[in-house]
């Protein structure tokens, strides 16, 4: 392959508390600690290590959102990603205009595959991924958790895919998107000296309007709410007491 | 149910954690430092992650089993830790002391013990990146910079500790060798290290006469005490080191006769930066601890953090874990520029430090009431290891005596 792509998006840190918004319009952003989508590092790895195979020549992090989502393509970039690619907007963004956006940047770059992670652990929509496939009319293989590329002319991968009923393994043509799970590898550390070359890495600035993408939204967010807290719990003193319990109050039996 | 399980999935991940605080977080990593350029939260985000996955999970186990963790040195040593201000000619990260005290932080946030030893290994390091002909450096660094090769600071003697200026290890000619004979105390990583860098006598009394060599593991006449029994620094050993005739080629005396009081001295002004970070680190994990526990723990019917007694000590922890740090990240700022003061702010900043962040471990302790008087919740061993730090790299009242010196200096 000549070229991968890999999607990475900006999130609050996972390890950060989250805390609703006042006004319930969202999530607190400000003075909490930003990170690169978990699954979107997953993906990164996963390019970086066809790479090192050798079957892959290049990689490039592509962000889209504010600034700061510089920072996640430097990480990836830190990381081993070759260059970057931002597309600055400060529009709310969601799964249908960034997989438009996306399909655009495929359209300039015609990369061989387009990794992203599964999903977003911020609004967790698991939709950008198959709407770029559809957009681009390539085939999917969504929650990947073991990605190969056959060597060759034939520029096909496989990839073997996690679903309810056990694992399920595809074998697609290329050019292709891929979507990364939770197992199919864990992200490496960004080295001291890796982090000092990512400096001198190449970031490509876009607009939307570059790229000629309506960013408008087709969602609209009604309210956001903390959850429910839990209450606690209440111990039985007898066998009967909790079948009872189960059977009138819970009503599951 | 599909996000619950993503999220317990990514969860699965993160370190575990250990007691009361199975709903730990790392308070202290989700902090935004504004003060740092970009590169520098890089190396912090790299320094967090490998100490909450590497090092604090094992830290405890460490600690009581007085295990030195080769295999996760050597694995920090692949991420570039153990080459910090190495030159990258000869493959060293080529950073500078104030990326060291992000990275320093970060890491003893996880363990000290570890990071300490890593530091002394970073100080001698330095010492043959600095003053090392091309010979030396290319013959030793590669194999410190990746941890192939271990080594040691040997300045300390039995009968000569804050003087010391008056050791009395002696480095004889012999033709084109030196013959070494003398003892060194309490020298980190002894009897496991590689390479000693060795303070020895070849002149005159005092700092003039004392030249610096490099001595290999192996080599006749060199032996190793018994490991001593500590009350922390646990994870990583400590004994006498003894040279007894022991014969060292020209090549591997470092920097020239005389200069090896100059080499150790300048040599500890970072190495005193460096034990004042590994008190922040560790004071700054006994900071988010005793604030999750105050805000967990209920007597009278309230957390306890809803008393006053207990939000001035957190304030006053937060206070001194905040000054600690600035102290420490000029101090490597001043080293760094070459300022007149480096020696002072150095001094200062391992002075106040060391003092104020082993008060913040007791005080955690004091938080934590008799939970944290159990070695389960990891708070009394970071006090224990940090006591230490007011000890060695020269004593809090040395510091003094150095600060003093450099006042008076400017007086003149």
């Amino acid at each position: 392959m000549k070229r991968i792509l890999v999607a990475v998006k900006r999130v609050i840190d996972y390890n950060a508390r989250i805390r609703v918004k006042a006004d319930k319009s969202g999530v607190e952003t400000t003075n909490v600690k930003m990170s690169m989508n978990p699954f979107c590092e997953i993906a990164v790895e996963e390019a970086l290590r066809l790479k090192e195979k050798k079957l892959a020549e290049e990689v490039v992090a592509v962000s889209l959102g504010p600034k700061a989502c510089q920072d996640q393509i430097r990480t990836a970039m830190a990381m081993g990603a070759d260059r970057g690619i931002h597309v600055l907007t400060d529009t709310e963004l969601q799964p249908l205009a960034v997989a438009k956006l996306l399909a655009k940047i495929a359209e300039r770059e015609s990369p061989d595959m387009f990794m992203l992670g599964k999903q977003a652990i911020d609004d967790d929509c698991n939709q950008t991924g198959q709407m770029l496939a559809a957009l681009l009319s390539w085939p999917q293989a969504t929650f990947a958790s073991k990605v190969e590329v056959e060597a060759g002319d034939e520029r096909r991968a496989v990839v073997t895919r996690e679903v309810d009923g056990g694992l399920q393994t595809l074998r697609l043509r290329l050019p292709a998107v891929v979507t990364t799970d939770l197992r199919l590898n864990e992200p490496r550390y960004a080295t001291l000296p890796n982090i000092m070359k990512a400096k001198k890495k190449p970031i490509q600035q876009l607009t939307p309007q570059d790229l000629g993408v309506d960013m408008a939204p087709r969602l609209q967010t009604v309210k956001v709410e903390e959850p429910l807290k839990r209450k606690g719990g209440i111990i039985v003193s007898s066998v009967e007491e909790l079948v009872d319990k189960l059977r009138n109050e819970a009503k599951v039996l | 149910m599909l996000h619950r399980s993503l999220i317990s999935g990514v969860r699965r991940q993160l370190p575990k954690a250990r007691g009361f605080a199975s709903t730990y977080r790392a308070a202290q990593s989700f902090q935004v430092d504004n003060s740092l350029t970009e590169e520098q939260l890089e190396f912090q985000r790299t320094a967090r992650e490998f100490a909450a996955k590497e090092l604090l999970p094992h830290a405890a186990k460490w600690d009581a089993e007085k295990h030195f963790p080769v295999d996760t040195l050597r694995k920090a040593a692949e991420l570039g830790f153990a080459s910090i201000y190495i030159s990258d000619d000869v493959g060293g990260t080529g950073l500078m002391r104030s990326d060291a005290a992000i990275i320093f932080e970060a890491l003893a946030y996880g363990d000290i013990s570890t990071t300490a030893y890593l530091t002394i290994h970073n100080m001698v390091s330095g010492c043959i990146d600095r003053y090392g002909t091309d010979a030396q450096r290319q013959g030793f660094l590669p194999q410190l910079i990746s941890l192939q090769s271990f080594s040691s600071y040997c300045l300390t003697e039995p009968g000569s500790g804050s003087d010391a200026a008056s050791l009395s290890t002696t480095a004889k000619r012999d033709g084109s060798d030196y013959i070494l004979t003398g003892s060194k105390a309490f020298i980190s990583g002894g009897g496991v290290a590689d390479l000693y860098l060795v303070m020895a006598r070849t002149g005159a009394p005092g700092p003039k006469g004392i030249s610096a060599f490099l001595v290999e593991k192996g080599t006749p006449g060199l032996s190793f005490g018994k490991q001593e029994a500590k009350m922390g620094w646990n994870a990583q050993p400590t004994c006498s080191v003894s040279l007894d005739g022991v014969r060292v080629p020209q090549e591997n005396r470092l920097g020239e006769e005389g200069q090896g009081f100059t080499i150790a001295m300048n040599a500890l002004d970072g190495g005193r930066i460096n034990i004042g970070t590994c008190s922040v680190g560790g004071a700054a994990f006994c900071l988010d601890r005793a604030l999750q526990y105050a805000s967990e723990r209920r007597q009278f019917g309230q957390p306890i953090s809803q008393f006053q007694a207990i939000q001035f000590k957190l304030a006053d922890m937060a206070t001194a874990v905040h000054a600690s740090r600035l102290m420490v990240r000029r101090a490597a700022e001043s080293l760094d520029g070459g300022a007149e003061s480096a020696t002072m702010d150095a001094a200062m900043a391992k002075r106040f430090a060391t003092d104020a962040c082993f008060t913040v471990a007791d005080d955690a302790v004091q938080v934590l009431g008799g939970y944290g008087y159990l070695k389960e919740y990891g708070v009394e061993r970071v006090m224990r290891d940090l006591r230490v730090h007011r000890i060695l790299e020269g004593t809090n009242q040395i510091m003094n005596v150095i600060i003093s010196r450099e006042l008076s200096k400017q007086q003149r």
